[in-house]
């Protein structure tokens, strides 16, 4: 891959990312890339998101769950934008 | 293709016929108030090492079993050329010192009443001097990599040990273990949210039942019975949010990564308990704490460990070394005395996660032979004892 990619997601069924560069800054044009069959495509980050934070692929609901590596990973507690920084202020475990 | 089968290393054959990677003459501890004399003997003797430690006495039931299988353990190990246990009363200090004898290897014991300090430590240097000359002629012979004991347990993750550190653990497990090598994973507590994907990688049902039976006690009577808050101060931690993991399901699906994609466990260890079932994979009980669990994976008879680490934790072991792995191009850049091997190259694809599990092998080969890893170089030399409950 010529261009390094900014955000890796594990599997096609993730709805999150995450980013692999230092110092993202809002409105990047990042090359996603899913590291499971190495196909890519292209999202626009809407916040500075710091390298290992995961990135929403698609608009998330309040109620809705994570997906990350195909699997459930918590239960969106917060509305997340596509692009936007999905953390602990809006993401938490189902566990307690 | 590379052939991982008549791949072969340097290294001591012991007594019993396990295959060790250093050569250690260890001045063992059996209880806290050791510690000093110990301490003293290999001050006055070059080319030992003392470990203290915290614990060892009025302990009782399964936390004195915990206590004497890690000590007992930890002198068995394989790195270890030659024991001298010093304990305060001879009845636990014959207690270890018989329990590490089994090996064959040198051992002897000596205990401070009736004597004190000045006298055990002059009678216990001798036997100390003994034994550096002896350990200094064994020489390294050529063994097969399908000898070596290979444990895992990664610290400080992050989002990138689950995409890049823990998935190189896994590809040279899912390479190594077909090959006759003997592996440990744990962490029992940090299964917790992937647990249901842990016990399908079991042999067979029968396994499996035991591991999540094992799993579910350790989170009803450790983590259940003693919580204070929801556990989000603890799990995940404060370096692992700071990494940007978010949940405990998130950092157990990226943990389960250092299993490969085939691997399956053969059985289960009680905490410090050596592999009893042949080669294989096993799932030793442990606590996540990074010094804890290589210590207790350590005193199983592992000889190397593999440490994925996303954000940089730091640890090694006295006898074990323990090769770090990062898949975080900032740990890389920020602290890179403590990285033995940067896989970094995954993150930016240009290392494919089979090119970084040969590197890992080939790093494993290496420190086989008697490279230092970068914890022994900087002195990281943890020995932490897992304490089940209070003492009588």
């Amino acid at each position: 891959m010529a261009e390094i990619p900014h955000l890796l997601v594990h599997e096609d069924a993730d709805n999150v990312g995450v980013v692999v560069v230092e110092g993202l800054t809002a409105g990047t044009d990042m090359l996603c890339c899913v590291t499971h069959d190495n196909s890519t495509f292209r999202l626009t980050a809407n916040a500075d998101v710091p390298i290992g934070h995961k990135i929403a692929l698609r608009d998330l609901k309040t109620g809705d769950t994570a997906v990350k590596y195909g699997e459930d990973i918590g239960k969106v507690i917060a509305d997340v934008a596509k692009g936007a920084h999905v953390h602990t202020h809006n993401v938490k475990t189902k566990r307690w | 293709m590379t052939s991982y089968s008549n791949m072969t290393v340097r290294a001591y054959k012991r007594e019993n016929g396990r295959v060790g990677v250093r050569n250690h003459v260890l001045i063992l501890p059996v209880d806290d108030i050791s510690n000093a004399a110990c301490e003293a003997v290999a001050n006055n003797v070059k080319g030992t090492l003392a470990i203290p430690h915290a614990y060892g006495r009025l302990q009782f039931g399964e936390d004195l079993d915990v206590h004497f299988r890690t000590i007992i353990g930890t002198g068995a190990n394989p790195n270890v050329a030659a024991v001298v246990v010093i304990g305060i009363e001879p009845g636990w200090t014959r207690r270890i010192a018989d329990g590490i004898r089994e090996t064959g290897k040198p051992v002897a014991e000596f205990s401070i009443e009736q004597k004190g300090d000045f006298e055990t430590i002059r009678a216990a240097s001798w036997k100390a001097k003994e034994f550096v000359h002896i350990a200094t002629e064994q020489q390294r012979e050529e063994c097969s990599i399908s000898d070596l004991w290979v444990s895992t347990k990664c610290g400080e993750s992050d989002t990138t040990t689950g995409l890049g550190s823990c998935p190189t653990v896994g590809n040279m497990y899912d390479k190594l273990l077909p090959e006759g090598i003997t592996g440990f994973f744990g962490e029992t507590s940090e299964i917790t949210g992937a647990e249901h994907i842990c016990q399908k990688r079991a042999i067979n049902a029968e396994v499996g039942e035991r591991w999540y039976k094992m799993w579910k006690a350790y989170q009803d009577d450790v983590i259940f019975a003693h919580q204070t808050d929801d556990l989000s101060d603890s799990q995940p931690t404060k370096g692992n949010i700071e990494g940007g993991l978010t949940t405990i399901e998130e950092k157990a699906l990226g943990n389960l990564e250092k299993i490969g994609r085939t691997s399956q466990f053969i059985d289960i260890l009680e905490p410090a308990q050596a592999p009893g079932t042949g080669n294989g994979l096993y799932f030793m009980d442990s606590s996540s704490a990074a010094a804890e669990c290589v210590t207790l994976m350590a005193a199983g008879g592992a000889v190397i460990h593999t440490f994925p680490t996303g954000q940089g934790n730091v640890v090694g072991n006295p006898i074990v070394p323990v090769i770090k792995i990062t898949a975080n191009p900032r740990t890389v850049r920020t602290m890179a005395e403590h990285v033995d091997l940067d896989v970094s190259g995954i993150l930016r694809r240009e290392q494919t996660i089979d090119e970084a599990g040969d590197a890992l092998i080939e790093m494993i080969l290496r420190t086989a032979n008697g490279r230092s890893t970068a914890a022994e170089a900087l002195g990281h030399r943890e020995f932490s004892m897992t304490k089940l409950y209070r003492s009588a």
